[in-house]
């Protein structure tokens, strides 16, 4: 077993400086890195011989319109040996949000981050095969975005002249 | 004597040993009495059709015993549950390979007008690409209503000419649709 003290020593005598502690929330470690460093730590994190982190659970994102940086990519992942597990965020430009895939260290992350590029718009550089995954090709907006709107506009049975109003 | 009970036959002219009537009224009875239905289900209101075609509601009764799977040999598309937007062409397509012929009906809300489902992914209603004959409310409707839809489905087939294809407003309609 591993404590998040631990973990986090282990990490810092890498990445000292690269990585600031957002905190520890229902006892998961969750760090702050930034998009330069960020396949480097997954790297370390999966082929370290103590930390063994070889489960990617998920990738995804957070749109925080009010932020400077808007987009927040995250990364969850998983030791399976240690039976322990760690959240990494990564915040990059809404405008322009590129960031390096992870598919050379995990095959799994391929659909992940086609679905976070359908749902967001963020762009991971160097994948094999960006392109949307769970709706219609032919769309053009990025529907989890804030200012996408909630409801579909094609919706007629709910107009206001229905209610009297 | 039996009781079991037969379609009436339609108006006509009856006497010694003759019967006439027109030939879209025997058309249509037999049609109206032997519709295969294609169930496109796809939720929860598929369960209620399920309940629909066993033997406590028994579909059947009104000769749709023989649901067909393929869409060529189908006459009725029931569509019943949630329509996402990337099925939507799917649909269409089931459409467009039944035979003339056919009739639709949007079981539940989903169907009818996406139900609860005001989002990006979801079809606002399957009117929005292919032509509905009837609309069944509920979520999900019991299987009476489902019958219901039908048997107003049957009541469409039996008054509608066999030309129906060839009519200007048909065709109109589904050039709406953008189908030919």
């Amino acid at each position: 077993m591993i404590t998040n003290d631990e973990l986090l020593a282990s990490i810092n005598s890498k990445f000292e400086g690269q990585v600031t502690v957002v905190g520890e929330p229902y006892g998961l470690l969750t760090i702050e890195t930034n998009v330069e460093s960020i396949i480097s730590l997954l790297s370390f994190l999966k082929t370290d011989a103590t930390l063994q982190f070889i489960y990617l659970t998920d990738i995804t994102a957070v749109h925080y319109p009010e932020q400077e940086k808007t987009i927040g990519v995250i990364y969850h992942v998983h030791s399976l040996v240690n039976n322990i597990r760690i959240r990494i965020k990564v915040f990059i430009d809404g405008n322009n949000c590129h960031i390096p895939t992870a598919t050379p260290l995990w095959n799994g992350a391929n659909w992940m981050e086609r679905e976070t590029y359908d749902l967001f718009g963020v762009i991971f550089d160097g994948h094999p095969d960006l392109r949307r995954i769970l709706n219609v090709d032919d769309m053009t907006a990025f529907p989890m975005r804030k200012e996408f709107p909630l409801e579909d506009p094609n919706r007629v049975d709910k107009k206001d002249y229905f209610f009297g109003r | 004597m039996s009781d079991i009970q037969i379609v009436g036959a339609p108006a006509g002219v009856e006497g010694s040993g003759f019967f006439a009537t027109s030939l879209d009224k025997a058309v249509g009875l037999a049609r109206a009495n032997s519709l295969w239905p294609l169930p496109f289900a796809t939720s929860c209101c598929g369960i209620e059709f399920m309940a629909t075609m066993a033997s406590h509601y028994d579909l059947s009764r009104f000769g749709a015993e023989r649901l067909s799977f393929s869409p060529r040999q189908a006459d009725l598309l029931m569509v019943m549950g949630t329509i996402s937007k990337k099925m939507g062409p799917v649909l269409r397509q089931v459409y467009l390979q039944m035979a003339e012929p056919r009739w639709v009906i949007a079981v539940g809300a989903c169907a009818s007008s996406g139900g609860i489902f005001d989002t990006y992914s979801v079809l606002q209603g399957i009117d929005e690409i292919i032509p509905v004959d009837v609309y069944v409310p509920g979520c999900p409707p019991r299987p009476e209503a489902i019958i219901d839809g039908f048997m107003h489905i049957q009541e469409l087939v039996k008054t509608e000419s066999t030309r129906r294809r060839e009519t200007p407003e048909y065709q109109k309609l589904l050039a709406s649709y953008g189908i030919q």
